[in-house]
């Protein structure tokens, strides 16, 4: 079996986040980056298959020279290979990776393609479904349990306030979501193992243009102070519930 | 304040890791999500109660934290002396006690079976304590020779039928109650010799040290040997002749603390800054004012200089050309330096500063106890002396 695991480099969440002062984008200058946790745990999905049924594991990053962090540390996980689809363009717009990711990987015979349900920032959840329908096979997305069995697949969903059980015929989309396992870190033997292990730079064949275009970012309104109610407890009781009628209208 | 694009130390102002390899900086990495993640949720409350994370052991074991440096046929990664400083400064940041029992394991029990052990020892000991599946501890230190162990009493007797009778009792042995091997030094006719002791033979007994205000989560003890019979050959380290043997095993520990050090301070440092831009007394963040300014940029300047000494220190380290004295400058300085910035970060959490909600003063306790282990400062500073001057003043 061969599984492709698409990675996304992200903003560490430790990173204070800055917005560029042209008010459209993120000021990078002062960011550590890591791998997006939603794809962390594609590529743990990816190693247990590895381990449990056996497969060849390839990661798969779009970008600059930058997104090979991630690649090597995917393959210091235990990735057998890594494709980098290499780009100097900026890749924000959803439409423009999925392109990408499926040319990369069409013909390649992967038979599961893992993918973060979502990018953490960004939060498009759209390319892991995208690649599907430009590779025209099935998919199954925001997964919490995943079993494969003679060519087909088995996903638990989690959906509103339930769990959806879907099955489908692989190649497949499957995308990940917390819960699925608990992400391991690399060991140091995998670390050296990842040396000897090669980054397969894909060229771009077209380049297009992005659908989206970012208009403003903006940090959400800073919170209000809070209020303190004095008095007798009786006091602010009345005063608590005042304010829940008159000013909040909750009631 | 600067920091590099690819780093995950946020505390870095040189940019020093600028020079590390694609590997450091993922071994670098991967010590730092441990110790995020099964450290400091735990680490307050082992301390408070004195007692050691057990199983932290089979873990670190698992992720190949244990003689990291050694060749890959005994289950290690032959990583390079920086990536192992990294981890020891990954290590403590979490806590001194963490990196004491990944130091003890890695360069005073394997390094030595490695470097003066026989092929056998080697193939049994190494993959064994690589994996954490088998623990081992240091006996060198004596409770009226610390500085000055060549004058131990422990005493090793070669017998007629390839046997030798040890008998002494070694303090302040990390490690010592939870271990299933020791590294003993013993005075025979042919001088110090080092010998594996399993913790199963008779006569061999350890007793929990308790009472420490310091690396109250790390495991400190006493080994007690009464007529302890050991074989040659699995026992003896051949190659370990003289005084000299145990202080390279030193070395090599000293090496990784005064990596290790930094990773305590950078943790109160940060704690610090993050404290005082939050925390508010006359209208406005404590950070704003001249005298914690003054205190916060000398605490990341030092910080910064002994990260530069140990990138250098391990520079020398892995082209061979490292000397005991720099090994000695670079201990004696960074410790010191670590305890100054702890003792800095209480003073600006001022009173929260002593509570367990944060790790500063666990860390400043600690750092007391490395100021002293390991060769205390002020031996270091002598070894300095001796190497500028060539006039010992300890000797």
């Amino acid at each position: 079996m061969k599984i492709l695991v698409a990675l996304k480099q992200v903003p560490d969440t430790e990173t204070k986040i800055k917005i560029h002062p042209e008010g459209t984008a993120l000021d990078l200058s002062d960011v550590k980056w890591v791998t997006s946790p939603y794809d962390e745990y594609a590529l743990e999905e990816a190693m247990r298959l590895k381990e449990s049924q056996g497969a060849t594991v390839s990661a798969l990053a779009v970008g600059d020279d930058r997104v090979k962090d991630v690649l090597r540390n995917a393959l210091a996980l235990g990735a057998d290979e890594a494709l980098h689809v290499s780009t100097s363009e900026k890749c924000e717009d959803p439409f423009v990776v999925a392109t990408y990711v499926a040319n990369a990987v069409r013909d390649r015979g992967f038979d599961l393609l893992l993918f973060g349900n979502k990018g953490s920032g960004g939060d498009h959840a759209a390319v892991g479904p995208m690649v599907a329908e430009l590779l025209g096979i099935a998919q199954a997305n925001v997964v919490v349990k995943l079993t494969l069995d003679q060519g087909r697949f088995f996903a638990e969903r989690q959906v509103e306030s339930g769990l959806e059980v879907v099955e489908g015929k692989l190649p497949a989309v499957i995308t990940t979501q917390k819960g699925l396992n608990d992400p391991r870190y690399p060991n140091l033997k995998g670390i050296m193992a990842a040396k000897k292990k090669e980054i397969i730079s894909i060229p771009l064949t077209e380049s297009i243009s992005p659908a989206l275009q970012t208009m403003k970012l903006a940090f959400p309104p800073p919170r209000a102070e809070g209020r303190q109610l004095a008095g007798t407890p009786q006091e602010q009781a009345q005063a608590l519930l005042a304010a829940l009628q008159n000013e909040a209208k909750i009631f | 304040m600067p920091t590099s694009h690819s780093g995950s130390f946020s505390t870095d102002f040189m940019l020093f890791q600028l020079h590390l390899t694609d590997e450091e900086k993922l071994v670098k990495q991967s010590a730092r999500e441990f110790v995020n993640k099964e450290v400091l949720p735990i680490i307050e409350k082992h301390a408070q109660d004195q007692t050691f994370p057990h199983d932290l052991i089979s873990k670190m074991g698992s992720l190949g934290f244990f003689g990291p440096t050694l060749p890959e046929k005994y289950g290690c990664s032959n990583l390079s002396a920086i990536s192992y400083g990294l981890l020891m400064y990954e290590l403590e940041r979490g806590d001194s006690g963490i990196r004491s029992v990944a130091s003890v394991q890695s360069s005073l029990v394997m390094w030595p079976i490695f470097q003066y052990g026989n092929d056998r020892q080697k193939d049994y000991w190494l993959p064994l304590l690589a994996s954490g599946e088998k623990v081992g501890c240091f006996g060198l230190t004596e409770a009226d020779f610390g500085s000055n162990p060549s004058g131990m009493l422990t005493k090793a007797v070669k017998q007629s039928n390839g046997k030798w009778l040890i008998n002494g009792t070694k303090m302040w042995i990390t490690n010592g109650s939870i271990s299933d091997v020791a590294v003993v030094w013993a005075q025979t006719e042919q001088g110090v010799r080092g010998f594996l002791v399993p913790t199963s033979t008779p006569g061999f007994k350890s007793v929990l040290m308790k009472g420490k205000w310091s690396l109250r989560a790390s495991v400190t003890s006493e080994l007690i040997l009464e007529d302890v019979l050991v074989d040659e050959e699995t026992s003896l380290l051949p190659e370990a002749r003289g005084l000299k043997a145990p202080l390279s095993c030193l070395s090599q520990a000293r090496y990784g603390i005064a990596w290790g050090a930094l990773g305590a301070a950078e943790m109160c440092y940060e704690t610090a800054l993050d404290y005082a831009l939050h925390r508010k007394q006359f209208d406005r963040p404590i950070a704003g004012f001249q005298l914690q300014q003054k205190k916060l940029t000398e605490m990341v300047t030092e910080i910064t200089k002994g990260q530069l000494l140990a990138l250098q220190l391990g520079k020398l380290k892995d082209s061979h050309k490292i000397t005991p004295a720099q090994i000695s400058m670079a201990k004696m300085n960074n410790v010191k330096v670590a305890l100054d910035v702890c003792r800095s970060a209480r003073t600006i959490l001022g009173a929260n500063g002593i509570l367990d909600e944060y790790p500063v003063m666990r860390h400043m306790a600690n750092l007391e106890s490395v100021y002293t282990y390991e060769g205390t400062h002020d031996m270091h500073t002598l070894i300095v002396g001796e190497e500028i001057t060539g006039i010992s003043a300890f000797s």
